[in-house]
This record gives structure tokens, sequence and C-alpha cells, in this order.
């Protein structure tokens, strides 16, 4: 079990629903101004500036993420500029070219692999040790996986996409490496590629194969995928070496719970129970029931509470009244599981599970 | 004598000054996009792009000239969504891409906008010989909308294509349209269907006068469906060599090909740049496999759209299509 570790020497209840985050919370708006006295040419605003500014937003969130009374938290990426982006530079290998669209005038800067890959330089253990010096619970890791950074970048040199892909499994390898050295203990890997081309789910299973390797049992590793047509990637995310799935079911209202009842669901869950594109907060009461259809996939031992995915597109203040509530919920269901007031099963293991 | 004709299916990446200029003045949520009465400002953008377009293609030599529909918010679907008849819904994906547009529904009778006549005639000003038009196929863009008025698929792919040909009616004099029909592989069309999307082609390339090339992309036709496609009356046909090229080269070999072929011999998804050589190998390998058939004339074109692409590299393409070998190839 690797999950009993982060459960807080003063929990309250018997019962321990791990409540945490996706990853990014909404950046405070000095630090965009910063950015942009960064960036312009004229600005006295210089790197060491910009370093103190992400340090300060990187407090700051890590703060507020403690103050909503999570038990695990991260900084909300504040130091990140997009998932793909950010560790693109400062992977040896790839170059930017400017920007492509996504849809109509939303663009992102898709780097282009053009040498081989390599691993240059650290992504996140500076990120990690200055987050888990300034939280007092523990921090977790989210990383982007290898076949998103494949999927989502031009390959001008691999023979396909599974081949960047698994080289690029072996560089998360080595940054996960290094994150336990410094001593991280719960990892995140992010593949919202995966919820797009679900028919690609071999691939991941390979890539997972490789970032596992070495990588000491302790380690919490958890695997978040977007939303999407779960089905299309159920029951063969089961096989993957990774204790827990993430995923995004508050958003569709919950209409594909079902999916993930048969076979039984074999992992921990990490489920969404606030709607990240909402901009009404839950109230406690609606969280709960959110939290009670969790409880017919898994059992309260084996279940995260967790926003559905990154919050960073809501404003900051929404973000926040999410995050209070859904703590506030994930207690109180403690408390009423603890005095037997709930009873719900989640199915029973099938003869081969 | 092949001659060899360079060219693009269009729908360019815009300028990187007019991506940031037009979010500023449009907006990036989707009630800001593209509705076809857009205001002083933007149209006088929308003006600077398309003649930066025609000037990019001018100096890369490239044989025919497209509009390069800078305003197509939603890709091939954008006659539809600019359809007073037309509403737009929540953003769908865009076939197997990282892309997404707003999904056309058709809640009433549909008539031509005269939207594509209007841009392409504004383009045709500073285009002295070329011009090619670009519209999506019949079958994808009846693919690409939902239907909320018409009976069944049937009446409804019908209308579409006598919308096609209405617009196509309206448009300036051009020598070449491409039809861009990515569905017929993507969500190929089933028995009778094939038939019927061979038909709905027949009605758009007959209601005007230039080289029709019907061109489908992101793989091969299936072979009953290629063999539909071959009875439509269209001058040319397209074949993705990019993202298949065996298939594609059985089909030709199998099932014979109109007198053109337009070839998609430069990836427009993929940053890593072509070269000359490399273009024309690739047009010349797939003659030599295909020798059976005399061609009159083969396009080379990028196998997709373009704006999938960076400005820089997008540039590269055209400057390296428009340096393809026009020499005679030996087939």
């Amino acid at each position: 079990m690797t999950r009993e570790q982060f459960r807080p020497d003063d929990h309250e209840n018997e019962h321990f629903l791990l409540t945490t985050v996706v990853g990014s919370y909404p950046k405070p708006k000095w630090l965009h101004r910063a950015r942009d006295l960064f960036e312009d040419e004229d600005s006295k605003f210089d790197a060491e500036d910009f370093e103190e500014a992400k340090d300060d937003a990187a407090r700051l969130i890590t703060q507020e993420h403690e103050r909503c009374g999570l038990d695990v938290v991260c900084d909300g990426e504040m130091r990140r500029n997009e998932m793909v982006e950010y560790f693109a530079h400062r992977i040896d290998g790839y170059e930017f070219n400017g920007p492509v669209k996504v849809w109509g005038h939303n663009y992102f800067d898709k780097p282009s692999v053009v040498d081989e890959v390599e691993y240059e330089e650290e992504w996140l253990v500076s990120e990690y040790e200055f987050t888990s010096d300034v939280a007092t619970q523990p921090v977790k890791v989210p990383i982007t996986g290898p076949y998103t950074l494949a999927k989502w970048s031009f390959n001008e040199v691999y023979d396909d996409e599974a081949e960047l892909a698994y080289e690029l499994a072996e560089l998360v390898n080595e940054e996960i490496e290094a994150l336990v050295d410094a001593g991280a203990r719960y990892i995140q890997i992010d593949e919202p590629a995966l919820a797009t081309t679900p028919d690609d789910h071999a691939i991941v299973g390979e890539c997972l194969d490789r970032i596992v390797a070495d990588i000491p049992e302790e380690v919490r590793l958890g695997l978040h995928v977007c939303y999407g047509d779960y089905s299309r990637i159920y029951p063969e995310i089961l096989e993957y070496p990774v204790h827990e799935f993430d995923i995004e079911l508050c958003n569709g209202g919950y209409e594909q719970l079902d999916v993930f009842k048969e076979p039984t669901f074999s992992k921990d869950l990490a489920m969404g129970v606030v709607d990240i594109h909402a901009r009404e907060i839950e109230t406690v009461e609606e969280i709960k029931e959110n939290i009670k259809k969790a409880l017919e996939i898994v059992p309260p031992e084996r279940l995260t509470v967790s926003p559905d995915c990154g919050v960073k597109l809501l404003p900051r203040e929404v973000a926040y009244g999410k995050m209070e509530n859904m703590v506030k919920a994930a207690r109180e269901i403690e408390a009423e599981l603890d005095a037997g007031e709930i009873d719900i099963e989640p199915p029973a293991p099938s003869a081969d599970d | 004598m092949t001659e060899i004709v360079s060219t693009t299916p269009g729908l360019y990446p815009l300028p990187d000054w007019a991506k940031e200029d037009l979010k500023t003045l449009k907006g990036n949520q989707k009630e800001d996009l593209i509705s076809g009465d857009e205001g002083p400002e933007i149209q006088s953008a929308y003006e600077e792009v398309r003649t930066e377009f025609i000037d990019a293609q001018k100096a890369a030599s490239l044989d025919r000239i497209v509009e390069g529909q800078g305003r197509w918010d939603d890709m091939i679907a954008h006659p539809l969504v600019v359809h007073d008849d037309v509403e737009t819904r929540g953003i769908v994906r865009y076939y197997d891409n990282n892309n997404f547009y707003r999904e056309p529904v058709v809640n009433d009778e549909l008539s031509a906008t005269g939207d594509v006549a209007a841009e392409l005639s504004a383009g045709a000003e500073q285009v002295d010989d070329g011009l090619q038009a670009v519209l999506p196929g019949p079958y994808s863009l009846a693919d690409l909308a939902t239907d909320e008025y018409y009976d069944d698929s049937e009446e409804f792919l019908a209308a579409i294509a006598d919308f096609l040909a209405e617009e196509a009616d309206q448009l300036p004099a051009v020598e070449t349209l491409f039809l861009l029909e990515p569905s017929l592989v993507e969500n190929a069309p089933e028995e009778g269907e094939d038939e019927r999307a061979s038909e709905a082609l027949d009605t758009v390339a007959n209601a005007i006068d230039a080289d029709v090339v019907a061109y489908p992309y992101w793989g091969a036709l299936e072979e009953k469906v290629y063999a539909h496609v071959m009875d439509a009356d269209i001058d040319a046909l397209g074949f993705d060599l990019v993202s298949n090229h065996d298939e594609n080269v059985y089909n030709a070999q199998e099932y014979g090909t109109p007198d053109d072929v337009a070839l998609g011999v430069v990836d427009g998804q993929n940053t890593l740049v072509e070269s000359p050589e490399t273009i024309t190998e690739r047009v010349e390998w797939f003659s030599e496999q295909t020798q059976q058939n005399d061609y009159e004339r083969i396009y080379a074109t990028t196998n997709t759209e373009t704006f999938y692409l960076p400005v820089n590299r997008f540039e590269e393409k055209l400057e390296a299509l428009g340096a393809v070998q026009k020499a005679e190839v030996k087939a």
C-alpha cells in the first residue's frame, strides 16, 4: 500500500479519503504581469526578478492548497507555461518554430523533434524541492507523460510516434528517479493525448513499463487521463503498472461511471468530484453525492478525491472555493463512514481478479 | 508529355501578426469566430492576410494560386458556418487531430451564401493566372455537419451537393477547383452511400467550368469507394502518398485513374521540409509504379491543408513545391 503514508498524523476520522489536486491552478494576475515585463526588452525586470516572482507564486499557491485542507498539495504549476512546451524546452533534440492553431484563435507553440531526444537538464527536481520546503503536507508531482509529449510534437526524426514516445519514456524514467532521490513519493503521469486517440492504449502501456523500471515500490504512481470515451481504454488500463487512475467524470455528469464497474476496478481510483469547466462552486452536499458515486466503484480505502482536471482556467476564488468544499465533503463522508451511516457496497471482485 | 503543376489544397496558417491581431479584434471564444458579417477592421486584417498568402505563393512560383482561406476558422466546415440557416453548436474534434471546429447544424433549407465566391473574387484581383478555388467535397461537408431539417442522410447529402454547386456557380473564373474529401477516407461511405457520394461530386463538378480535382486524404480510399469515385465526372483524383503510398498506388494500378492526378507528396502536418528533389522523386516513383496510366497532368501538392504548420516551415514547403522539377517525368 503506497497510500497510507499520506494520511496526516492528526487525521480526525478512522476512514481516510485522500484529498488532492490534479495539478494546475490559476496563476495570480501579477505573475502574468511579471512574465510580460520579463519578456519586454525595454524593461529592467530581469531573469532573476522573474525567478523570484515564480518562487513567490509557488509559495503562495502551495500555502493556498494547504489552507483548503488538502492532504497532498502541489504548487499549482506556477513555473510551467504549458504542459508540453515546458518539458520540450528542457529536452535536447527539440526546437520551437512558432504557434500553430488548435481551434479558432487559440494557438499552441507546438515543438518539433529535430534530433534524437536526450536528457539535458532537470525538469522538475528544483520545483519539487522548493515546494516540499514550503509545504507542511506531502507534495505530489504531476509530469506530462511521454505519449502526450510525442503526440503533441512534430516528429522529424523517429520512424513513428510510438518510437519517439518510447525514447521519451526513458527520459521520464530518468527524471522520476531524480525526483525520488530528492524525496518525492507521489508522482502523477498526465496523458491527456490518450483520451483523444484511445486506440493507442498499448503504446501508453509500453511507455509506462519503461517509466516504472527501477522505481522503488513505495513511490505512489498515478495516471491522469482527461475526459474521453473511457470504454475504449477500459479494462485494458488495469494492466498498466501504476497504483492509481485519475479520471474526469464530473464534467460528463457521471454518465460513464458504469464503464468502470465491469470488470471490477482493481486499482486505486482518483475521481473528479468537482467540474473544472463550470464556474459555480459545487456545494458540500453536491460533492458528497459525487463522492458516493465513486464508492460504487472502489471501497473508501482505495479512493482519492480530486477535481476533474487542472483548475487553471477558473477564476482563483472559484478554484479555492471548489477545493475547500471538496475537502469538507470528503471529511464529512469519512465521518459518516466511521458512524456506519453510509451503506454502499462496491462490486465484489470477480473470481479472476 | 506529363505536365507537373505545383499547388496546395489551401487553408493556410495565419501569419503570426494576424494570429495576435485577430484574436484581439475578434476574441478567442467560440461565439467570437467567423460569422460572415465581420466589421471593417476585421475585414481589413483579412485582406492583408490574403495579400500575404498570394504574395507567398507567387514568390514560391506555384502554378496554382489559392486564396488561402484565412477566414476559415472552422476549417472545411466553413461554407456552412457562415450560413444564416445553420446554427453552430459545441466545439468538436476535427478528424483525428488535436484541432476543433464548431459543429454546424442545418435547420432550414440550404441555399448559397456567396461567401467563398466573395473572398475568392477579392483574391482574383491580385492573380493574373492560375487561380484555384477550394471547397469541401459534398460527402465531407455532410459528414462534418448535423442535419435537423432534411428527411434522411440521402436527401441531406444531395442538398449539400446542390448547396456547394450553387456556391461553385458563383465563383469567379478559375483554372482549377479542389474539392477536399477527407471523410471519404476517414469515415468511408457504406454500400449505396458510396455511389451517392460519387453522384454528389458530379453535382458540384458540373456546376463549374474548371478542372475539378476530388482530393481525399489521410489514407487511401477503400476499393469500392475508389471504384465509385472513378465514375464521377472529375478531371483529377487525389492520392495522399505521405500517409499511405502503398494502398494509393495499389488503387491506381488496379482501377486506373482519370487523365490527371493530384499527388500529396509534401507533409502538411510535419515541420520536416522536403527538398525539391525529394518531391520530384516521389512524383516519379508514383508514375513508375503506375506506368499503365498515361498522365496528362500531375498536380504536386501538400497532402493536407497546411494550417497545422508554423509559418516559417509552411513558407519553406511552398518554396520547395514551387521548385519541383517541371520537366517531363520519366514514366
